[in-house]
């Protein structure tokens, strides 16, 4: 099985007598509600999906990812995983005091050790992390919604945050290493979306499945931007996709919890990192991965992985190319394997089949199995 | 001490902001460069048994007690993954 990224999976969640204790102390500490990405990020960190964070970054490792897509240790880690002031008396918390990190609902989840508190500048890290500092990018609008103070620390979780969805696909990475292992596949290829699955994309997974004994469909359900398709949708379309397409012994679809970023060649970085701490071998990154708008290069997210050594990496990125159905060539291919002319193509953006759902037009069969379409037309409906 | 021969020296190449970061650790020390240091703790870490080549080998994968274990198949067959 492929070593977690430091080579320890990281388990922050307390149990027994310790919980206890961590539980009964939260009413005395100060308290601080997550919004929804940070308790993303803290079930990630305690569960050890963020492996080899053992909470939210301190201001030595923020500003080492933030100018060099390292933490302090020197090992690649290119996203900040950050927690924000919510009040006044947050900023005066000082390293070796106790913070209780509560829901929206005040339940205690976990219990911060501060390391302490540090001031950051948005644009700043807007511009090194998103490339960015426009205000039209939703990174941007979320560096603008939140505290420029924010707290370091490690955490230790004493309870899980509660779901209602998804419940039967919230695997933790030491389940989905136990699955792996258990199904007996050496090599697992990653796949992030949070998207419906395409024809395209659907091309680029058989092929990571060609040479790889497992596939992990791993769809984000953390928050996105309001006009992706919602996570219920598109999970339905990828039960349906799974049962219709694909063999059902190569194939496990779980739910990845994580907020999008829309962080483009870094958030690949981070994607590719954290589907390694789930026990996966090798990672799908398409065209423009985690991008938004014209903010990215549409081959950004492949020339990044550039910067870095590969064992730096540790988790084999598998680079694709535009992909799409070819009328001439008759089958699925990508730039780099059909030699006809965009004519010949058939591709419809993100928008061209949000404008045909809400005519109640379908699209091609070419572009979407008919299972998928028929649910994206009924959600848009 | 005699200075070392210079063909028994080899180049071992680390990124640059870890070997800042080494910089910094070592000031008010008594090591005198990055290098010396570095040789310093490698030569501790090569003086110990050689760790486990495999996750599943090693004392932190270790840590999933055969009940843990027990515990995950059974509910990755309770979701129908098994």
């Amino acid at each position: 099985m492929i070593h977690p990224h430091g080579g320890r999976l990281v388990n922050r969640m307390v149990s027994g007598e310790q919980r206890e204790q961590l539980a009964k102390r939260c009413g005395e500490l100060p308290k601080l509600a997550l919004n929804q990405r940070e308790l993303a990020d803290l079930e990630m960190i305690a569960a050890g999906a963020m492996s080899p964070l053992e909470g939210f970054l301190t201001e030595s490792d923020y500003r080492s990812v933030v100018n060099s897509m390292r933490l302090a240790s020197g090992r690649v880690w290119s996203i900040p995983v950050v927690l924000s002031a919510k009040s006044d008396d947050h900023k005066q918390l000082k390293s070796g005091d106790e913070l209780a990190l509560v829901d929206e609902a005040g339940r205690a989840l976990a219990v911060m050790e501060v390391d302490g508190c540090y001031e950051v500048d948005h644009d700043y890290e807007a511009q090194m992390v998103l490339r960015t500092s426009d205000d039209g990018h939703p990174g941007v609008q979320y560096l603008r919604s939140i505290s420029p103070v924010y707290i370091g620390g490690t955490v230790n979780m004493i309870r899980r945050p509660e779901h209602k969805d998804f419940v039967r696909h919230r695997l933790e990475p030491k389940e989905t290493r136990v699955l792996f292992s258990t199904k007996g596949w050496n090599r697992v290829a990653a796949f992030q979306t949070r998207n419906p699955i395409h024809r395209a994309h659907e091309y680029l997974q058989k092929c990571a499945l060609e040479v790889t004994d497992g596939l992990l469909i791993h769809p984000l359900v953390g928050e996105t931007k309001s006009d992706d398709i919602p996570a219920d949708v598109r999970m339905r379309c990828y039960e349906e996709l799974i049962s219709k397409y694909y063999p059902s012994d190569r194939v496990v679809l779980s739910v990845f919890p994580a907020a999008m970023r829309y962080a483009g060649p870094r958030e690949a970085i981070f994607h590719a990192l954290v589907r390694k701490n789930y026990g996966c071998t090798h990672f799908i990154v398409g065209r423009d991965h985690a991008g938004v708008g014209d903010y990215y290069g549409t081959y950004d997210a492949h020339a990044i992985f550039g910067e870095f050594e590969p064992q730096e990496i540790d988790i084999t990125p598998l680079f694709f190319d535009h992909a799409f159905f070819c009328r001439m060539c008759g089958n699925m291919a990508t730039t780099k394997t059909c030699p006809h002319g965009k004519e010949e193509h058939v591709f419809l953006s993100g928008t061209k089949v949000r404008e045909m759902l809400g005519r109640g037009e379908l699209p091609p069969a070419e572009f979407t199995r008919p299972e998928v379409a028929k649910l994206l037309a009924e959600a848009a409906g | 001490m005699a200075p070392r021969d210079p063909s028994e020296m080899v180049t071992l190449k680390i990124p640059r902001p870890l070997y800042e970061r080494l910089g910094q650790l070592i000031e008010g020390t008594g090591f005198r460069s990055v290098t010396e240091f570095a040789t310093y703790v490698l030569r501790d870490l090569a003086s110990h048994p050689a760790p486990p080549r495999r996750a599943e080998e090693a004392p932190e994968a270790g840590r999933m007690t055969d009940a843990e274990l027990a515990a995950a198949r059974q509910r990755l067959r309770e979701l129908g993954y098994l």
